[in-house]
């Protein structure tokens, strides 16, 4: 009966490093299964050291090691977490919006014969009739679902609900699903990663620039800025457009989404297009010439000025604020 | 090469957003409909492979009678022929149910869908189509080349790219990158005349459940208005993210 999720790791050299998202999943799943009088069950893939994950409540750990599932491989990942599930007969499957995820998602709910809901915010607004609010038309409203089916499949929107420490005496236990070689249709060639770099799925804070800095030579002090706080760099699409910036840097409704605690758009002037893509974002900032800017009407935080003179300044005060706190 | 092209019909992202009915339907009055852009992104793919590779290139779309403006313009772009299903598409699981039953009956070997519809940004259809055939799937797709029977694609990935092969047939959720914005193309006269004489066949739902329903919908509260910082007091935009907003 337990509620299932998939705590996604990141590879490193350790042998796997639990991903942030998965502490969300946890504490999640852990205020849904207290509702229902039910524990929290991980599956965890090819991830050395899981301890972590006691610390927001999750009650036993299912540790897949398979050198066969050492690339992604949404089938394979997919049937793993099917057959975890079944083993645990679990009726809610809580899945996190990361790219990996949200391209397992349907496989999973289809082979369990599961209702999914993506883009969830919030804890289940009801239980029986089973029903969670969602972020649609490009966070342009709220839809509130109701799922029919015995079992649940849940993707919760990042950092809609929030990280909760939760201390559980956790179980680890070995699981060794069936893999099968008809799940290979699609193979890893190779990955091209930019290693080092803060991406912007991971991000808390993203910082993101647009036509307003005039041309690409200027991007200096944008890096700077998100080095100072830790922060992805993103762009607007008329930047990646002109090859400014890379592609991957595009974040709006035809690129990236953005689901940041804040995000500071600076001299972008805010196209209802941009604004659909970041719009989930926690705390918005806005640092523009132009008064008018579409912006304004979306931020929490304005500076009307320019971004040559203000972003070297905040720099500077931001590293004081850095040394004091 | 027989390539299915999958169409939803969306409110363009600049209409006001409106319900009805207690707010438990989509209020379509004065709203412009487009074809769904991830989906723009794929028909323009798919287009290329018939102009390079002699595809033919079929679109479907899974709703009423109003929807036809949208597969008509796919043609006007270059399909060669469309399908309308006749259901109003109540969740992704039906949806899915449905393009699953005409790519059997259809023998399809590449099925280009968006990643995710810009109206109820569920993100599922393709990979339960790839579910219900066990199709080869590719999500996230950002580029796709085709050798015979052989596919070298990029998907994106968080932070990256990743580069796989696959085989046909194959179904891919597509994105932003399988053509780039400025090749995306406006209907010719030509083509707009062409596309009236153009094959647009009805067919009628299977029969199939739905897993979800959706029960209402609500509009996000207003924003409380935006909090301007003097470019000469930086201190307190700091003091502020760092005291009230808790973010930094």
């Amino acid at each position: 009966m337990s509620i299932l999720i998939y705590a996604e790791s990141a590879p490193d050299a350790s042998g796997g490093k639990i991903k942030k998202v998965a502490f969300e999943l946890a504490s999640y799943a852990k205020k849904v299964a207290e509702s229902l009088g039910t524990t929290v069950t991980a599956i965890t893939i090819n991830t050395s050291d899981v301890s972590e994950l006691s610390n927001y409540g999750v009650d036993k750990v299912l540790k897949v090691n398979n050198p066969k599932l050492a690339g992604f491989s949404a089938k394979a990942y997919a049937d793993a977490i099917k057959q975890a599930a079944q083993k645990e007969n679990s009726q809610v499957i809580v899945l996190s919006s990361t790219t990996d995820s949200l391209y397992l998602a349907p496989l999973v709910s289809v082979s369990l014969e599961a209702g999914f809901a993506s883009n969830v915010v919030g804890l289940p607004l009801n239980l029986t009739p089973f029903q969670v609010k969602r972020n649609g038309f490009s966070n342009k409203a709220f839809v509130t679902t109701e799922i029919a089916t015995p079992i649940k499949v849940l993707s919760i929107s990042k950092n809609s609900y929030g990280i909760f420490e939760n201390k559980s005496n956790m179980t680890e236990e070995d699981f060794n699903p069936s893999i099968d070689e008809s799940d290979y249709g699609v193979k890893v060639v190779s990955v091209e990663k930019a290693s080092g770099k803060v991406t912007i799925a991971d991000a808390d804070i993203v910082v993101s620039a647009g036509r307003g800095l005039k041309g690409p030579e200027n991007w200096g002090m944008i890096e700077e800025l998100a080095g100072v706080l830790g922060a992805a760099t993103a762009c607007s699409k008329p930047v990646s457009d002109l090859g400014w910036r890379p592609h991957g840097e595009h974040v709006g409704q035809t690129g990236k989404p953005v689901a940041a605690n804040l995000y500071i758009a600076i001299g972008v002037s805010g196209a209802i297009q941009h604004i659909a893509g970041i719009n989930s974002s926690k705390v918005k900032v806005v640092i523009n010439t132009d008064a008018e800017a579409p912006f304004f009407k979306v931020a929490d935080y304005g500076v009307v000025g320019d971004a040559f003179e203000i972003v070297p300044q905040l720099i500077e005060k931001l590293k004081a604020f850095k040394s004091n706190n | 090469m027989n390539l299915l092209v999958c169409i939803s019909h969306v409110p363009d992202t600049t209409s006001k957003i409106n319900f009805t009915d207690n707010d438990t339907l989509f209020d379509a009055n004065g709203v412009q409909f487009v074809i769904n852009p991830n989906d723009e992104f794929g028909l323009t793919r798919a287009i290329w492979f018939q102009e390079q590779q002699g595809a033919n290139v079929t679109v479907v779309n899974v709703g009423g009678p109003e929807t036809e403006p949208t597969l008509r313009k796919a043609l006007a772009i270059g399909a060669n022929e469309a399908i309308r299903i006749n259901a109003n598409p109540t969740d992704g699981y039906f949806v899915a149910k449905q393009l699953a039953e005409v790519i059997k009956n259809g023998n399809y070997d590449l099925i280009i869908a968006g990643k995710e519809s810009l109206d109820y940004n569920g993100g599922m259809v393709p990979g339960m189509i790839a579910g219900l055939l066990g199709f080869n799937f590719i999500n996230s797709c950002v580029d796709i080349k085709v050798d015979g029977n052989s596919v070298t694609a990029s998907r994106e990935i968080d932070g990256g790219k990743e580069i796989v092969s696959s085989q046909l047939p194959l179904i891919i959720g597509g994105q932003k990158g399988l053509v780039e914005e400025k090749d995306l193309r406006i209907p010719n006269m030509r083509g707009i005349m062409t596309s009236r004489t153009k094959v647009l066949t009805i067919l009628e739902p299977i029969s199939s459940d739905s897993k979800t329903a959706t029960v209402k919908f609500e509009k996000p509260a207003p924003k409380s208005p935006v909090k301007l910082v003097s470019a000469d007091n930086l201190d307190e935009l700091i003091s502020l993210l760092h005291n009230e907003a808790k973010v930094i």
